[in-house]
């Protein structure tokens, strides 16, 4: 086939989306907005990297007013539009397909990548239209300063982050009356029973059993460890949505009462009980979905690779549980700092809870390698090398963070490039991405219904600029911090080139990686194919492959 | 092991971090290179699953405990309620500015000093740096609560001082050069990029 025809009809022509079915297709629009916004993270990313060191450049032209606005909305695109919508979109696809059931409203599916896809864009608008900038940290009283920022960008930027949190309602309750609903393998299971596998306490049970010398609690556990992940792991992905978004109604109420000619009092509120409270709820995504969700997709791929039982299944679901209980004691790791937050919090939340992350995560890894150990020798296949990024990534990102959860480091690191460069970039760009990339190809012929790869040779290129630039620009990130170069400071001297120059060119080859990705899809499912996703099924089928 | 300052312990955690990732890169190398291979591999060392959670342990407890031993200023920061300063400095912060008690805070070697940091409007953040950037120590400045440090400074310098902590766009000049200066330090260090 030519290149055109490639790029208009997909590879050799195999791609059809009217032969997808309603729940294929609105996995794969979640999963192209996801993509694009990617993009639009990536771009964000290289101008403040390129702004380190040339702050002149378009569009931020020396003015912090400009780097603020693109850092504020660059966690918002990145986390919600892109990672939110991936992850989403997954596992409205995975549920049904592992639990053999159909999804509870395609509708709904459809109505939390358009809310999220909405949302993302109204917070971009407020800050590319309004240079609204309070950082998603969103530290009490800065988003209510309507002495530096415009109200009405700032009641632009919070509607859109609450109808991102809309959308994420919307997935939660598809996913819970799927799980829940008494259909199919389910039919006679009682809610009591699905409950219990859900928290993985079938898993606590079973282990107990074995240690008291008894029979197993259950054989067959009513869900399969990856639905039990996702099961938990939305717990905390509700939890986190109720904060976020009761923190932008205190704000709009603040900026709808600066409109309407009132001045309310900004110390009504305590700044540090805020942060507490906010930090409670937003670290929830940091340290506990991502854990979990990634904990889960790591043992599903492991098994799905191999096409063997999960090593140690028992202890990864009790695993599953301990790191949903740590995910709500561990905020204070952000607040080691904060000199009015009593050092009992700091010491047992911000230190030692925190600490068991390492335990958890670690579980977690070496679980999935003997797995993929036992199974072998295996293919290195897309899906293989991808799972052993992800696992690289937070191999090195989970120590990163709980070295400066500690008050020693924290003292001389807290807010630097250390935390934001070789914690949370290598843990989503290299740990999480590299493990949706690897969900992705799992995934690619049953969404797809067997569409072509266009080139291998693209995928392999997209891997190692992918594998190498994120760890670069992670590592280089976080050199900088040692060096003392502030996480949320713009510099104008030249003050960090060296490590900003180094991690500008592993940027670029993330972005460049991201391109190539884009394409080698574009070329596979071709410019029609495209299009098509977006249009109505034909096949309202909200099942797969029962 | 006691590390005086921040270089001494970032410089630490420099090596020992770069060999543990080198270390887990090569590990996860090695399982993807023997994955694929026919014949089966020699395990370089065998972990018991056990011995493996153990150390997990141990490290993430490990870790604080040590530090809690090795950085003076840990014990310190934890007891300040209970120990004298030799001095007290109070500075306020107001939109965007350090108001400080004198243009440079001089201290003496070796002496606990007490920065008392107050916010009226915004948090804010409170961090000394050295000529070449390196930070000394920061703390983060709540409006409405305390925000105290307790710090024994071992070398002689010149300390910048900047906020940590975004407070938006405006916040960015938030510097004060030369705000504090250490003296009478014996052993001066010109490594550390305090005395120039």
């Amino acid at each position: 086939m030519s290149f055109v025809s490639d790029l208009i009809n997909g590879a050799d022509n195999k791609f059809d989306h009217t032969s997808l079915n309603a729940l294929q297709k609105v996995t794969l629009r979640a999963v192209v907005m996801a993509f694009l916004f990617y993009g639009l993270a990536a771009i964000e990313g290289m101008i403040m990297r390129t702004a380190s060191v040339i702050p002149s450049i378009p569009p931020v032209y020396s003015s912090p007013e400009h780097y603020f606005s693109i850092m504020t909305v660059h966690p918002i695109v990145g986390i919600f539009g892109s990672t939110y919508q991936l992850v989403f979109g997954a596992f409205m696809f995975l549920v049904p397909f592992l639990t053999k059931k159909p999804l509870y409203s395609v509708k709904l599916a459809n109505w939390v990548w358009l809310l999220i896809t909405i949302g993302t864009a109204l917070s971009w608008i407020a800050a590319f239209a309004w240079n609204y900038a309070p950082l998603y940290t969103l530290y009490w009283p800065l988003p209510a300063d309507t002495e530096q920022f415009k109200t009405v960008g700032g009641i632009v930027f919070i509607l859109g982050v609450a109808l991102i949190m809309f959308g994420t309602f919307g997935f939660i309750y598809n996913i819970y009356a799927t799980i829940f609903a008494r259909v199919g393998v389910h039919q006679n299971k009682t809610m009591k029973e699905l409950l219990i596998s859900g928290f993985g306490i079938d898993g606590i049970l079973n282990l107990w059993y074995k240690l008291t010398g008894r029979q197993p609690y259950t054989k067959e556990p009513a869900l399969s460890l990856p639905v039990v992940a996702i099961f938990r792991g939305t717990v905390d992905t509700f939890l986190d949505a109720l904060i976020i978004l009761g923190a932008g109604i205190l704000v709009l109420v603040y900026l709808f009462a600066d409109l309407g000619g009132l001045s309310l009092d900004v110390k009504s509120v305590d700044a540090l009980l805020y942060k507490n409270w906010f930090w409670w709820g937003l670290d929830l995504v940091a340290d506990g979905l991502v854990l979990i969700y990634v904990a889960g997709s790591w043992y599903l791929l492991a098994t799905l690779i191999t096409g063997q039982k999960l090593f140690m299944e028992n202890v990864a679901r009790a695993a599953l549980m301990l790191e949903l209980l740590v995910s709500w004691m561990v905020w204070s790791h952000h607040l080691l700092a904060d000199q009015g937050q009593p050092e009992m919090m700091k010491l047992i939340s911000g230190e030692m809870v925190t600490a068991f992350e390492l335990l958890t995560q670690g579980l977690a890894l070496f679980i999935t390698l003997v797995t993929l150990w036992k199974a072998r020798p295996l293919k290195m296949t897309n899906e293989l090398k991808y799972l052993l990024g992800g696992l690289i990534g937070f191999g090195l990102a989970v120590p990163a963070g709980i070295i400066q959860a500690d008050m020693a480091m924290n003292r001389v690191l807290h807010n630097t490039q250390w935390i934001i460069g070789a914690h949370v970039h290598i843990a989503i760009i290299v740990g999480l991405y590299m493990t949706l990339y690897s969900a992705v190809y799992v995934l690619w012929p049953h969404v797809t219904n067997n569409a072509k790869l266009w080139s291998q040779k693209l995928a392999n290129t997209h891997f190692w600029l992918h594998l190498i630039g994120g760890i670069g620009m992670g590592a280089f990130m976080g050199m900088a911090g040692l060096d003392g170069m502030l996480r949320r400071h713009m510099y104008f001297n030249g003050e960090f080139d060296l490590m900003m120059i180094l991690a500008g060119v592993c940027g670029a080859m993330v972005l460049l990686a991201w391109i190539i990705f884009l394409f080698n899809i574009i070329m596979s499912i071709g410019l029609k194919g495209l299009i098509g996703i977006f249009l109505p099924s034909k096949n309202k089928e909200s099942s797969y492959g029962i | 092991m006691t590390f005086n300052d921040s270089l001494e312990l970032l410089s630490f955690h420099w090596v020992a971090y770069s060999v543990y990732s080198a270390l887990i890169i090569s590990v996860v190398a090695w399982f993807g290179y023997n994955l694929t291979r026919q014949e089966k591999a020699k395990s370089i060392i065998r972990i018991p699953f056990y011995g493996f959670v153990g150390f997990l342990v141990v490290a993430g407890v490990g870790h604080h405990i040590f530090t809690y031993n090795s950085v003076p200023w840990v014990a310190q920061d934890i007891n300040r309620h209970d120990m004298i300063p030799d001095k007290v400095y109070h500075i306020n912060i107001k939109k965007h500015v350090f108001i400080l008690p004198t243009e440079k805070m001089v201290i003496n070697c070796g002496e606990q000093v007490l920065f008392d940091v107050t916010s009226e409007d915004l948090v804010y953040g409170f961090g000394l740096f050295r000529k070449n950037n390196t930070m000394v120590m920061q703390m983060q400045v709540n409006p409405g609560s305390r925000n105290d440090i307790l710090w024994t400074f071992n070398q002689n310098g010149i300390y910048d001082l900047m906020s940590t902590e975004y407070s938006g766009p405006k916040g960015n000049d938030m510097f004060v050069k030369d705000a504090v200066e250490v003296i009478g330090c014996q052993n001066i260090s010109e490594k550390n990029g305090g005395v120039k």
